[in-house]
């Protein structure tokens, strides 16, 4: 008997094996790795050399405008889309879940976003945003219809700059989470419906009382899964502002990473590593206070 | 409350868009449910009973026809303002609320002056409690509760807003058999001591017949047959009313009238004015020279070693206070024929062969073609024809 269970459990082992050795290899080891560099001043790959280690890449970064800037900029996207994404979704998905008519058309549009290619979306977003010689692009036309004046929202002030970046984040997000409500609304028994129904439950209490806590685990999936997803944006940033997004005042803390290593001011990887670092322990951070809120307010 | 319906009628859209495809759920419903009384819709699955039930609690508004609660029409009425108490087949238990939560809910959502203080809306969840015997529970959500006590606070939760009229879908099918004799006797306590008009749903027949004042028989959405569960039992309007109530269900034999006996294959079982009542006999048309259905009840078989029903034993089953004699005939529409007989004329039951006298009253004749019963009496009992 105790040998069987000794065979079944290395046997568990071996099929984990494959596993194992690609995560240990491409996941653990650099992340152990990135750790050291971050320690690591001055570190060369070609010559794989270095000068001394202690916490200087780290004063570093902290003390680069470029770096503080990134992150107040992951921190107002992440704190803005995070909200609005997974609030307008619930809407549209409580919506469409009550609706009968043109149901599957509108769930269809909804989700297109989902599956466009992030630089066709940018592209679209340029013509909706950019001011070129000939138009002032699609928003701005509105704004002078209503009355306003023009305004630069791909080279202009930060605001307008940061307001493109937010609206695209959420619209490209949006989809994923429109998905997931809907099929977690359309998963609650009618029963429950019909019982408040009964009981004369008014639509509001019955949303607040009975729709949310049904949803709410699915709902803070999507709030975790969110705020990882904030903190790694890069690519919006790329496709709206292109490659120098320094120079654009739209970095991103990821972008600050890939530009320390790739970049124009590339060639640092010790302070690329301990960005990422930093990185790390912010979504780490915020990742642990959502579970343990979680934790106490889902049953 | 009287409940009161009149030609109530459900069609459903059928899959396709013509209009053959519709699927008639109930049909024509006429019946009076006296005020303060417990009602069984009984049936097999698909006839039509929930649907019934969903058209009096207004979740679902009928086709054509009409309900009344006492003297006012609500056909038009929303659920809620029908005051009344519906429990789920599963419950539908809010499952992140606790005890106390899921009970207060429906006092919770009166507003303007209909709204109790928290003191009142308390100590009526309290009473409510008390009733089906939960209050011990009132902290706990339903996820940490039995099958049993999970119903109860279903009930209860129906009860708290004192309705006119409770409504039961199938409020046993998700118990334990003996959690469901226990819950059925407590449906009936709660409904004697509220004196609630309560109407519920079921499969079961012996779970209707055993509690309810009057059941109503549904079959493919139309009523068959309605009136005390006894009477039903005793005098059924068809064969499948005759079918559905008693277990183990009832015996049937093709058969014969011949002259003025009842031929069950070559054996004279019966004199026909001994089954069809002293008055009837030849002047009930067509009855002479004709052939028939014949349902016996399990309880109509007397062991008899001069009987003149003969069959060939199959075996004994023994149940304890009764025996059930299983035995076979050529005649028998169903593949074994089972009597339940008292185990003291355990003695009379021959090896190969036992031989029966029946009890005419146990004996029903039907209709070869139409399944209507020959002789149907009605006498207190109000058939309602298609």
């Amino acid at each position: 008997m105790k040998k069987k269970m000794q065979d079944s459990t290395l046997k568990g082992w071996l099929y984990l094996l494959p596993a194992i050795v690609f995560l240990g290899f491409f996941m653990v080891y650099p992340l152990i790795d990135v750790l050291i560099y971050s320690f690591e001043e001055g570190y060369n790959f070609a010559s794989q050399t270095y000068f001394g280690t202690g916490t200087y890449n780290y004063s570093y970064i902290l003390h680069d405008p470029y770096f503080l800037q990134a992150v107040k900029n992951t921190l107002i996207l992440v704190a803005v889309t995070v909200p609005l994404s997974t609030g307008i979704a619930l809407l549209i998905s409580v919506g469409l879940n009550s609706i009968t008519a043109l149901r599957s058309l509108l769930q269809t549009i909804y989700f297109l976003p989902y599956v466009t290619n992030t630089l066709a979306v940018g592209l679209v977003f340029m013509i909706l945003f950019k001011k070129t010689a000939y138009s002032d692009g699609l928003v701005n036309l509105l704004i002078n219809w209503f009355g306003g004046s023009s305004v630069d929202f791909i080279e202009g002030p930060y605001w307008a700059k940061m307001f493109v970046l937010c609206f695209y984040t959420i619209w490209i997000v949006m989809p994923f989470k429109i998905l997931i409500l809907t099929s977690a609304l359309a998963s609650i028994n009618q029963d429950y419906y019909h019982a408040a129904r009964v009981d004369g439950t008014s639509k509001f209490r019955i949303f607040r009382r009975i729709t949310l806590p049904m949803i709410a685990p699915m709902i803070f999936y999507l709030i975790i899964t969110g705020f990882i997803g904030a903190f790694k944006a890069y690519s919006d940033a790329v496709a709206l502002f292109g490659t120098d997004l320094n120079a654009a005042e739209m970095n991103t803390i990821v972008g600050y990473v890939y530009d320390m290593l790739y970049g124009d001011s590339g060639g640092y990887p010790s302070y690329a590593s301990a960005a990422a670092v930093i990185l790390f322990v912010i979504v780490l951070t915020i990742t642990c206070i959502n579970l343990l809120i979680s934790k106490k307010k889902i049953h | 409350m009287e409940v009161i319906l009149q030609n109530l009628t459900k069609k459903f859209p059928g899959r396709g868009k013509k209009k053959q495809d519709e699927v008639t759920a109930v049909n024509d419903f006429n019946f009076n449910i006296p005020d303060g009384s417990l009602i069984g819709l009984l049936g097999p699955s698909g006839c039509g009973k929930s649907t019934t039930l969903h058209l009096i609690s207004g979740l679902l508004t009928p086709t054509s026809g009409k309900i009344f609660f006492g003297e006012d029409d609500v056909t038009g009425l929303p659920p809620e303002n029908r005051g009344i108490g519906l429990v789920f087949q599963n419950y539908a238990l809010y499952p992140h609320l606790t005890v106390k939560q899921n009970i207060l809910f429906p006092l919770e959502n009166r507003k303007g002056k209909d709204r109790l203080s928290k003191q009142e809306m308390l100590s009526k969840a309290q009473e409510a409690a008390r009733m089906v015997q939960i209050d011990g529970l009132m902290e706990r959500r339903p996820g940490e509760l039995s099958g049993g006590q999970q119903q109860r606070v279903a009930i209860a939760r129906a009860l708290v807003k004192m309705p006119k009229v409770l409504l039961l879908d199938e409020p046993l099918s998700n118990l334990d058999a003996r959690l469901r004799l226990q819950t059925r006797e407590e449906i009936r306590r709660i409904q004697q001591e509220t004196g609630i008009t309560t109407i519920f749903v079921t499969h079961d027949q012996e779970e209707a017949m055993s509690i309810s004042d009057l059941i109503v028989v549904m079959k493919d959405g139309v009523v068959q047959q309605t009136g005390k569960p006894q009477e039903v039992y005793d005098d059924p309007l068809n064969l499948f009313v005759a079918k559905f109530l008693g277990n183990p269900q009832i015996n049937v034999f093709q058969g014969n009238v011949k002259g003025e006996k009842l031929y069950i294959g070559k054996d004279a079982v019966l004199d026909i004015r001994d089954i069809l009542g002293k008055d009837a006999g030849t002047e009930v048309p067509g009855i002479t020279e004709k052939e028939v259905c014949v349902g016996v009840r399990p309880e109509g078989f007397v062991p008899d070693a001069d009987g003149p029903f003969r069959c060939s034993l199959r075996g004994v089953e023994v149940m304890g206070r009764d025996i059930s004699v299983v035995s076979e005939n050529p005649a028998a529409l169903s593949p074994a024929i089972r009597a339940v007989i008292n185990s003291e004329h355990m003695s009379e039951i021959g090896s190969t062969e036992v031989r029966f006298s029946l009890l005419p009253n146990k004996v029903f004749l039907f209709d070869k073609d139409t399944e209507e019963r020959i002789g149907f009496r009605g006498t207190q009992t109000e058939a309602v024809k298609k």
